[in-house]
């Protein structure tokens, strides 16, 4: 619809300077208001995009990990301090494995009495129970104790998201050729440096965001950290690798981190230890399928989903043996059976509204009813499926009853003609052509029921799970739980973790709503 | 004996009873009819099959209700039956204490290869638990069978020749198809009255004033249970929300419907529709992570200009206002979608008639299209108001849980919704003020929603009603 213009050719009585001044403001309005549509929709899609663009950017670091390699002799001495070959006893054996990791760590970069907080600085580049694989690998072939085995451990997440680029920011610079060498391991050194300039830019640059930045040195295998910088002439202070003195004219590369160690979760030592370990190609980054192999952990590095997947699966499949057939009966009976009364009035009224009850009310009612009253155990697949069937419910019976009112009413009529009875009508002719609609309907109804958390948070599916339920009454946890247990994690590490389970949960969203668009694809009917 | 019945899973005792009935009584039925018909279909009112059909629902039926109420309320006679064996020592401890101690000697009997605990008088009472339940599914079974085999014969002698069988079978259909439907009005009964009793008990400890105009909120600690600051907080984030929904869901909607070209229609409506198929935990992750931080580092930049006074916004890692947005977001497509209905319901002939006055495409709907759907933008709008208020994943963790009055956006808040998955998470007793006052919270949120949904349903359907 073109707004009318006035022919230019001819000067009418109404074409006064006047009006077509207002002409031209009026023209400039539905330009500015079909603006506002644009951007509006614009602004909607930006907020799209940008959601999940933050969560894939988040995500993109939990597909892979860091994994120490190293090939060691499985001592029974740690392995089966007993003497015992129970694989039941070995698997648990935790604190022998990690003696055993620890005393290789220990062995390559340690002096001969370290003191504990040495230690403990070294051993806190792994978690306790990163060598739990290990130690069920060993439990499932003990004929392998005794021999050389070659093994990878996961590293810390600190040190991980360190790896990945987390925790500080850093420049790594290239500083020549050392000068001239003064001092001794115990007072430090002072070392003239080739080209101090790259170090001091990239150091003032993290100055000016108000950060304390540090530097380490690294030269040859030996790593030092640098207390100070006059000039060309870096102060020095060995702290890890070879305890060895810079020679002259040996090459010299430099670390600038943003925060010194006391502002951030991994020291000095841990970073030096960690580099010393990737350049000789020990530390190597894998991809992640602990994140769908194990179940949770309070560890991020070791946490997976797998507990959780099983967990909604069996979740859905109560909620769809409760929602499904009831929602397709109902919808059968107000569409097709009912008499038009008071009774059915309200049930019709009541569908619509329940339809909108928030998701939290129906999550104090299986609280009060389903665990209160009933007395059904807390944290299981039963109670959360029948709390998330009652929910889906309307939405079923709304799609159902929609499938059905568009089978035209003619089939009805042919099938009563040939003298069907009304109830093998509905079963026999208009349910089978109402079926693709009502199964779309239903898958996203299930679809609305898998993303769903605040009601099962009521329910007691919070509970920590380590194991995979293998039934509706076992205690489990479900995916949009998980994420939510995680988002409140206090280590950074939570963050790219349960971003990534976020996108676990959207790809089976995405994969359950691409049936329903192929079903409709595939067998809707226009009348 | 009677322990191997107590460990037997019953669900599938039941099934294996009720199908089992069912397919020997529908072959009973099916062959009675023919005798009856004298091996002809012909003389019979209804198929053979129907009477076959008619007979098994006869049969299951009784005993199907007589399982159901075994499931309900089996278990509680059981314990009750435990409970007055149990030692006078024991029996004195108090209704929780005991019933926390049957709840341990149930799951002690639940795990079959469980072995014996040590407390000789526990695993005694394991034992004779496990046994009473064994007796209660033996009674069980045999009345299911006893009530499936009298339904069996008065169904039986019923057939006849004349015996409309497929009227009866029809019948029985629409009862349980009704029973379906009905299942979603005992859903909204049970919340109404799960919700009501559970608030009545929390109004007998709390006053029921002091809990409507209260102005402190500390219900961790079973102090204070005022709900003004968390009626404050809910309304302020949904006001927030719609303050970003309201604009763009609106402008939207009146940009696909009378400007966009069907194709830019089909490929952005899709789109937007995404917005609404993203979990709300999703969202709330994204408002933590993302909306939270810009929100806090945009209020410390407006606090450090020179005219503002120090301190002026709060600037707290979680707000109300990432929250308002975050949530605004969510319900987007919410709005769109229901104004495009309201808009698209409006007839053609009224904007047919504005063009053919002379007005332009945006005078037309400002001045003719949109007063005569605002009612129905308005119910939108209410529909999204209450989805905003009951919305709760976002604002649990988005928006934080202080409980205080401030109008600064910046600030964290607290929400009912907020305070319910607060109150209710962990373990919970369902007899302290704490957990009650949850459910007091859950009772008023329920009818403001109501009320809201009431209103916007009846405006949406008359509206239909007027152009249709």
């Amino acid at each position: 619809m073109n707004s009318p213009v006035p022919p230019s050719s001819e000067q009418g009585t109404f074409v006064t300077d006047a009006a077509l001044k207002r002409l031209k403001k009026r023209h400039a309005a539905e330009s500015r208001f079909k603006l506002y549509g644009q951007l509006a929709i614009g602004i909607a899609i930006v907020a799209l995009v940008t959601l999940l663009a933050s969560i894939f950017m988040q995500a993109s670091s939990a597909f892979t990990r860091h994994v120490l390699t190293f090939d060691t002799t499985l001592e029974a001495s740690y392995v089966t301090p007993e003497g015992e070959r129970d694989p039941e006893k070995i698997a648990r054996n935790v604190s022998g494995f990690n003696l055993l990791l620890q005393d290789e760590l220990s062995d390559q970069f340690l002096p001969e009495d370290p003191g504990l907080s040495l230690q403990r600085e070294l051993y806190g580049l792994f978690t306790r129970l990163a060598v739990l694989p290990l130690a069920r690998k060993t439990a499932d072939t003990p004929s392998n104790i005794g021999t050389q085995q070659s093994f990878s451990v996961a590293l810390a997440d600190d040190i991980d998201l360190y790896l990945k680029g987390g925790i500080t920011r850093r420049k790594a610079v290239n500083l020549g050729q050392a000068g001239a060498v003064s001092g001794s391991m115990d007072d430090g050194f002072n070392i003239t440096l080739g080209k101090a300039e790259p170090l001091q830019s990239a150091l003032d640059k993290f100055r000016e965001d108000e950060a304390t930045p540090t530097a380490l040195i690294q030269i040859g295998s030996t790593w030092f950290r640098m207390t100070g910088l006059d000039g060309n002439t870096a102060s020095l202070e060995y702290i890890a690798g070879t305890p060895q003195a810079p020679v002259s004219g040996a090459d010299v590369s430099g670390l600038a981190l943003e925060q010194a160690q006391d502002n951030r979760t991994v020291t000095d030592r841990q970073i030096a230890w960690t580099m010393l370990l990737e350049d000789e190609g020990r530390v190597k980054s894998v991809p992640n399928t602990t994140l769908f192999t194990n179940s949770d952990s309070t560890y991020p590095e070791l946490a997976g989903t797998a507990a959780a997947i099983v967990g909604s699966l069996l979740t859905m499949l109560v909620c769809a043996m409760l929602a499904i057939p009831v929602g397709i009966f109902a919808a059968v009976y107000l569409e097709e059976f009912a008499v038009k009364n008071r009774v059915t009035d309200l049930i019709e009224v009541n569908i619509n509204n329940l339809a909108a009850v928030p998701s939290i009310v129906f999550g104090l009612l299986g609280a009060a009813v389903f665990i209160n009253f009933m007395g059904l155990p807390r944290s299981v697949p039963l109670v959360g499926g029948l709390v998330l069937g009652l929910l889906v419910l309307p939405t079923v019976i709304i799609a159902s009853r929609a499938a059905l009112k568009s089978v035209p009413p003619s089939i009805r009529t042919a099938a009563l003609g040939v003298g069907a009875s009304k109830t093998q009508a509905v079963f026999h002719h208009v349910l089978p052509l109402a079926a693709p609609g009502i199964l779309t309907g239903s898958i996203i109804g299930m679809a609305r029921a898998l993303g769903e958390t605040a009601p099962l948070l009521l329910i007691g599916m919070v509970a920590f799970v380590a194991e995979v339920p293998d039934s509706p009454t076992d205690e489990s946890t479900v995916l949009p739980v998980l994420i939510y247990k995680w988002s409140t994690g206090a280590e950074r590490a939570w963050e790219p973790q349960t971003a990534a389970a976020i996108i676990v949960l959207l790809v089976f969203l995405v994969l359950m709503n691409l049936i329903a668009i192929i079903l409709r694809r595939r067998f809707e009917r226009r009348w | 004996m009677l322990e191997t019945f107590g460990h037997l899973p019953i669900a599938w005792l039941l099934f294996a009873v009720l199908a089992a009935a069912g397919f020997v009584s529908f072959f009973a039925g099916r062959t009675e009819a023919v005798a009856v018909g004298r091996g002809s279909s012909e003389r019979l009112n209804s198929q053979p099959n129907y009477h076959g059909y008619f007979v098994a629902m006869a049969t299951i039926g009784p005993a199907a209700i007589v399982l159901g109420l075994y499931a309900l309320f089996g278990e509680t006679l059981v314990r009750g039956e435990l409970a007055g064996e149990l030692p006078q020592r024991i029996r004195d401890l108090g209704s929780l204490e005991l019933n926390q101690y049957i709840d341990r000697i149930a799951e002690q009997s639940a795990m079959r290869d469980a072995g014996p605990t040590g407390n000789a008088l526990f695993d005694a009472a394991t034992a004779r638990y496990t046994s009473l339940l064994g007796i209660s599914r033996i009674i069980a079974v045999f009345l299911a069978l006893l009530a499936a085999w009298a339904g069996f014969f008065v169904a039986k002698r019923k057939l006849s020749v004349n015996f409309r069988a497929r009227a009866n079978v029809e019948n029985g259909i629409k009862l349980l198809l009704f029973m379906c439907a009905a299942i979603a009005v005992f859903t909204t009964i049970g919340i109404v009255l799960s919700l009501f009793f559970e608030a009545l008990r929390f109004f007998s400890r709390v006053p029921f004033f002091s809990f409507i105009f209260g102005l402190e909120w500390n219900a961790q600690t079973g102090a204070d249970f005022g709900a003004i600051p968390l009626f404050f907080g809910t309304f302020m984030i949904a006001f927030l929300a719609m303050l970003v929904a309201a604009p763009i869901g609106l402008l939207s909607a009146i940009y696909l419907s009378e400007y966009a070209s069907p194709r830019f229609r089909s490929i952005v409506k899709p789109i937007l529709e995404l917005l609404a198929g993203i979990p709300t935990v999703v969202y709330g992750f994204f408002a933590l992570q993302f909306v939270a931080p810009l929100v806090r580092s945009t209020a410390n930049w407006v606090n450090g200009l020179a005219f503002v006074p120090d301190g002026f916004l709060a600037a707290q890692p979680t707000s109300a206002l990432a929250a308002g947005i975050v949530m605004g977001i969510m319900i987007i497509p919410f709005v769109s979608s229901l104004s495009d209905d309201v808009i698209n319901a409006v007839p053609q002939t009224l904007r047919d008639g504005a063009y053919a006055m002379g007005a332009t495409k945006s005078e037309t709907v400002k001045q003719v299209v949109m007063p005569a759907a605002l009612p129905g933008v308005i119910a939108a709008l209410l529909l999204a108001v209450s989805r905003a208020i009951g919305e709760t994943m976002i604002v649990v963790m988005a928006a934080g849980q202080r409980a205080q009055i401030t109008p600064d956006p910046t600030a964290d808040l607290t929400t009912i919704t907020v305070q319910i998955v607060a109150l209710l998470t962990g373990d919970t007793e369902f007899d302290s003020a704490k957990t009650l006052s949850a459910f007091a919270l859950g009772f008023v949120l329920f009818i403001v929603t109501l009320i809201f949904n009431l209103i916007a349903l009846r405006v949406v359907q008359k509206y239909r009603e007027k152009y249709e």
